[in-house]
């Protein structure tokens, strides 16, 4: 492979579980409800994710099977994020709760609870969370057959990756028809920008707003389990997720709240990630190579608020509570 | 008639209520808050008397407990003052954290190259200036596009904070690094460490003056009285002949500016030197202890001594009972989600169906 | 054929608290024709109809819908029963097509088929003549557009029984022409129309039938080919009531603010104020009578520097000097303190000059917190005088530093007009200063008014109640779609002449429609 085919892979890889927690954010936010617990549901997913597949193959042993470990995995990430996102949307929409603050807290009790969940396992499994290599295959290699993956060129730079970069564009793609295309999407996206005009128009608001929230959370939280279970090596570390949340709040912003403008974000954030790796520039150090997705979103959040270009803003009723009585 | 198209719980806005109820109210989701923690400290199998006690011995059970407790609640209190007048204006500064960093790292600038060339306590004084100074102008990047642009500050103070815990990064393995290779910047000259008063450094006193100070601000000062009209209503405040503009970039640099001395007193005086993780979350939780304070700087202090205690006492709990430490996050979150909650039932009233009783 | 009324209503009532805002009404509606609703503001017009569009459930009374009884408890019961409402806010996605918001709402299949719904928005557009692009963004639209949007989408839910509550309020003369049409296409389409107003000539020129409500009260309904804008005006006043205000005669009145050729544009470029000149007189009450809308707010926002004057001049003459001062251009600062005061009472009375969340104290340093040297705000005068005002106002708070937001509405007005009679003005400027407060507290701001104007202060009073004007104001200005069409002696003056002179019949130079 050569070093643009390389860079190009990894950067994928690296983008896949900042998809995964954006398109799920994404969802979240065109409801209005701005969850910034994303850190703490991603962290919950990479630990519940983890403990998934780790006990599935302790209760399995030999016979565990890839394909399982990996749907449990997927389940168990999904279910912790969505539980985080239930949380958080009790106190905000039914509560009320200022979203924001909501929200940190939310960021603060995930990452408690995924941090001590992986502490845990570690110190109840005797000092070592980890998976046989033979499930790790099923996490960290293509599922695509090999004749696919060996034509050159296109091989690595279509067919080699692992499950998750697949899923995620399959669930990016999906979330941006349903979106744009379909009766809900319109009603949802409705939510999110005038909750009042949807209430007279007969849209349940507060519906919309649970459903979006929750399941948007649990895709987010799936980010955090490929995360660990792709880039960290299936291994639960202190490093946890290494700020993916607040990353993936980014690109909800530099994609402009468009779920298929997300995967391209996603991989030209993962390349940023490990650009310093491929592409050695002298007076440039590599920690610098890393905050330009922060300073490129930035950015971006400027020149659309000059532009003031009434496409690309955020929902109207973004960190709003909504209360009927209150029109 | 129409009975069936009444739901079965409406809610009103409620006008008042007593101080008593209210209290009642906070005072039993307080209780939720550790009944739910006890529930987890049952379900991890330890006995949730013996953890709550452990908690508390370790915290404030010895002359050094309370001072390491008092030390994690000092930039705790600090920042949440800063966050209190942002608030009060509904300008959501979520980059504390950011201007925290920013403050330690001019801070440690002077720290590193000037400690020579300074007076002790001139070191001192110059170092707590220029963190004010870094702290406050990092804050004002976002208050200025949002006075000119109306550019969402929530995101771009969120983003902002990562910008700059990248450059004390670079710092870190960079032009700072003190042993090539160790990624560590150097531990300060005794010259430029905050000295200690009682055993913890003296950066207690100077928030605990700070508290008087904000609630005088908040209360007292024209300044205050600004803030407090804007976050009412922008347009009433246009009508009264403020320039709201100048106002939301006047008080995020003064914000700015106690995260950046909050930056000074934990870099001087907690650690000694600087690195990435000086802010350590903080400048998330004390968000949440400003709100939860109602933006009243005196409930702060007790807030943020609050999740102190938890914080270190769930360090004590893990070497006692080898209860992973992050026990004190999860409790933190509770305790923040029960009161964060129970508001409502302060704000708000329900109204039953078929009653006309109100219930709280 | 034998056929039911489209709508009737038997003895509608409806309260609000102690005020009934409806009481026992009647009204029937036929298909095929437009009815006025016609009405002083505070009738109760928007209340009653609200009532058919599924806003309020009446306390009493029946309504019937093509003969049959109905309870209408949601807009989706009214939409269910064919009938749909514009109302004056509209309710519209700025983001969105015109054909996703008329898509909200509807039920239908997963896949959000556009092209129908613009197929099928064409036709409606095409038969009435609206000519409205489906693929526009709302936010792109002029306010007219987003009324043809709020009209498609009643229409596109199959109504054909429409309330449009003052669809005109907000339209240029060329686009309610234009809306006139279509309303008369829908009507010859056998649609039954209500419009809700109180503008004579727009009555005149489309309705068939005009029902009359006054003060909650049904005053009767005539055929328009059959009555005159005379016989309106006097079903809509009703009339004179005495009220016995003290009025003593002005002492020494001296010109304070001469007005000449004061002409103001709104945002959209629509003429609010057109060539108004007076002159207000210290020592006076100046009465300005007129329907809602008519300029009333524009005026007094430009004079206190608020709203942006397109041509004209405001001289100010302040007390003691012999040379007018130009205020046009000057800084609303500046001009509050050169004297001139303003207390306008917003429709949601919290929007402008008060902060809620903060108590009498509070709101009363929204005018002193400049002052005084150094970094703290004085609150020792501004408590001083909240205790003054609480007093002598009789407003009932708990305490001064009791949240204004949670007062009743009359308290707040005192608060508000209570805190700019303090700053001793010397032109006192107050908007609606009686809406909504019962007898009593009324007669206590009129008596504050007449005792200022004995102070020498030019008083400049909006008021909606004609009879107040007649017997609290010494002269009355009369606006007319931002014109002035008259300027009268109160003492002299009938209630009847300033209603015809407020609908311009008799006193406007030009397009009066007459019957």
């Amino acid at each position: 492979m050569n070093a643009l085919l390389l860079l190009i892979y990894n950067a994928v890889l690296n983008g896949t579980p900042l998809l995964f927690g954006t398109v799920g954010e994404v969802l979240t936010e065109k409801t209005g409800n701005l969850n910034l617990g994303v850190e703490g549901m991603m962290y919950m997913g990479g630990a519940l994710g983890l403990g998934g597949a780790f006990y599935y193959e302790m209760f399995a042993g030999q016979n565990a099977s890839g394909f399982l470990a990996v749907l449990i995995a997927i389940l168990c990430a999904f279910l912790g994020g969505a539980f985080g996102a239930l949380i958080y949307s009790f106190i905000t929409i039914t509560l009320r709760a200022n979203q924001n603050v909501t929200g940190l807290a939310l960021a603060i009790f995930g990452t408690g609870a995924g941090q001590f969940i992986g502490e845990y396992m570690r110190t109840t499994s005797g000092g070592y969370v980890a998976i046989s290599n033979h499930l790790k295959s099923a996490f960290m290699t293509s599922p695509l057959p090999a004749a696919l993956q060996n034509i050159p060129v296109l091989g690595p730079l279509l067919f080699q990756y692992n499950i998750f970069v697949y899923l995620g564009i399959m669930i990016a793609v999906l979330m941006g028809l349903y979106l744009r295309r379909s009766r809900s999407g319109l009603y949802l996206r409705a939510v999110g920008e005038s909750p009042s005009t949807a209430d007279s128009a007969g849209i349940n608001v507060t519906r919309y707003k649970y459903l979006a929230t929750i399941l948007g959370g649990g895709i987010s939280a799936i980010g955090g389990m490929v995360y660990i279970m792709t880039i960290a090596g299936c291994v639960w570390n202190h490093e946890g997720l290494a700020g993916e949340g607040w990353l993936a709040v980014a690109l909800v912003i530099f994609c402009l709240w468009r779920p298929v403008s997300a995967i391209f974000g996603s991989i030209l954030f993962g390349a940023l990630m490990i650009l310093y790796l491929r592409l050695q520039l002298p007076f440039i150090p590599d920690q610098i190579y890393k905050i330009l997705p922060y300073i490129v979103t930035v950015i971006v959040l400027i020149f659309t608020s000059m532009r003031n270009s009434k496409d690309k803003q955020p929902p109207a009723s973004l960190g709003l509570a909504y209360f009927r009585e209150d029109r | 008639m129409h009975e069936q198209k009444i739901p079965l719980i409406r809610l009103a806005k409620r006008d008042s209520m007593e101080p008593w109820k209210v209290w009642c109210i906070r005072g039993s989701s307080f209780l939720a808050a550790i009944l739910l923690g006890a529930l987890i400290f049952l379900l991890m199998g330890n006995n949730p008397i013996a953890a709550y006690g452990t908690i508390l011995s370790g915290s404030l059970g010895k002359k050094t407990a309370i001072r390491q407790t008092v030390k994690l609640a000092i930039p705790l209190l600090g920042t949440a003052l800063a966050i209190a007048p942002c608030f009060k204006m509904r300008f959501w500064n979520i980059g504390a954290e950011g201007q925290i960093t920013a403050g330690a790292m001019a801070a440690s600038y002077f720290a590193l190259f000037w400690y020579d060339k300074l007076p002790a306590p001139l070191l001192l004084l110059v170092m707590g200036v220029a963190g004010a100074a870094a702290g406050g102008l990092w804050a004002l990047i976002p208050a200025f596009f949002k006075a000119r642009w109306n550019t969402n500050e929530t995101l771009f103070t969120l983003m902002m904070n990562y910008i700059i815990i990248g450059i004390v990064k670079w710092l870190q393995g960079g032009p700072w690094e003190g042993r090539p290779g160790s990624q560590m910047i150097p531990m300060f000259d005794s010259a430029a460490v905050l000295p200690k008063i009682f055993g913890v450094h003296c950066g207690w006193i100077i928030v605990l003056v700070m508290t008087v100070l904000m609630y005088i601000y908040m209360r007292h000062t024209k300044h205050g009285y600004e803030i407090a009209v804007i976050g009412e209503s922008e347009n009433t405040a246009r009508y009264a002949g403020m320039n709201v503009g100048r106002i939301i970039m006047r008080t995020m640099f003064l914000s700015g500016g106690i995260c950046g001395v909050v930056g000074f007193i934990v870099a001087s005086g907690a650690n000694g030197t600087l690195y990435d993780g000086v802010a350590a979350g903080v400048g998330f939780t004390a968000i949440t202890v400003a709100w939860l304070a109602q933006l009243n700087p005196f409930a702060m202090i007790g807030i943020s001594g609050l999740l102190a205690v938890l914080e270190k006492g769930a360090d004590t709990l893990q070497t006692r009972m080898a209860v992973p430490a992050s026990i004190s996050d999860i409790i933190t979150g509770i305790f923040l989600f029960c009161m964060l909650g129970c508001e409502f039932f302060i704000n708000y009233r329900m109204i039953f169906r078929g009653k006309h009783k109100e219930v709280a | 054929m034998e056929s039911f009324h489209a709508i009737e209503l038997r003895h509608i009532t409806k309260r609000f608290g102690k005020v009934v805002a409806n009481d026992s009404i009647d009204l029937t509606l036929d298909r095929g024709e437009i009815l006025s609703l016609l009405g002083e503001n505070g009738s109760g017009k928007t209340t009653l109809m609200n009532m058919l569009a599924g806003i309020y459930f009446p306390d009493e009374g029946e309504i019937l819908v093509g003969g049959k009884p109905v309870s209408i408890r949601s807009p989706k019961d009214a939409f269910d029963h064919g009938i749909g409402m514009i109302h004056q806010h509209f309710k519209l996605v700025n983001v969105f097509t015109a054909a996703e918001n008329i898509a909200l709402g509807l039920s239908g299949g997963g896949k959000l088929d556009r092209k129908a719904i613009a197929v099928k928005v064409q036709e409606i557009s095409d038969r009435y003549g609206f000519g409205i692009d489906p693929n526009k963004k709302v936010y792109d639209m002029s306010v007219s557009e987003k009324q043809t949007v709020e009209i498609v989408k009643v229409l596109y839910r199959g109504a054909d029984i429409l309330i449009l509550d003052e669809p005109t309020a907000v339209l240029t003369p060329q686009e309610t022409d234009r809306l006139f049409g279509i309303l008369r296409a829908m009507k010859a389409d056998g649609k039954a129309i209500v419009i809700i107003t109180h503008k004579l000539h727009e009555v005149m020129a489309l309705s068939d039938k005009v029902a009359v409500l006054r003060k909650g009260k049904y005053i009767g309904t005539v055929k328009t080919s059959e009555t005159n804008p005379q016989a309106l005006t006097d079903m809509m006043v009703g009339r004179s009531v005495t009220l016995n205000i003290d009025r003593p005669m002005p002492v020494d009145p001296t010109p304070r603010l001469e007005i000449q050729g004061l002409t103001c544009l709104d945002a959209e470029g629509v003429k609010k104020l057109d060539n108004v000149s007076f002159t207000a007189m210290g020592g006076e009450i100046l009465g300005i009578a007129g329907i809602a809308g008519s300029g009333q707010r524009e005026l007094l926002e430009s004079i206190a520097g608020l709203y942006p004057v397109a041509s004209g001049s405001i001289h100010y003459t302040p007390v003691g000097a012999d040379k007018a001062v130009e205020l046009v251009g000057k800084p609303p600062m500046e001009i509050k303190k050169a004297g001139v005061a303003m207390a306008f009472v917003p429709e949601d009375r919290l929007g402008m000059g008060l902060v809620g969340g903060m108590g009498m104290t509070g709101n009363m340093m929204l005018r002193s917190w400049r002052k005084g040297k150094g970094v703290f705000v004085n609150r020792k005068d501004p408590n001083a005088l909240a205790l003054e005002v609480k007093e002598r106002l009789e407003v009932v708070t708990p305490s001064v530093d009791f949240p204004v937001r949670r007062l009743s509405g009359g308290n707040v007005q005192k608060v508000l007009v209570g805190r700019e009679i303090a700053s001793s003005p010397t032109v006192l400027m107050s908007a609606y200063a009686v809406r909504g407060l019962d007898i009593n507290t009324s007669y206590t701001i009129y008596n504050l008014m007449t005792e200022q104007k004995m102070k020498g202060v030019a008083v400049i009073y909006v008021g909606e109640d004609l009879d107040v004007l007649l017997e609290l104001c010494d002269r009355i200005l009369v606006l007319c779609g931002g014109q002035v069409s008259g300027i009268v002696d109160a003492r002299t003056v009938t209630k009847e002449e300033v209603g015809l002179l407020m609908t311009r019949v008799g006193g406007g130079k030009e397009d009066v429609p007459h019957a």
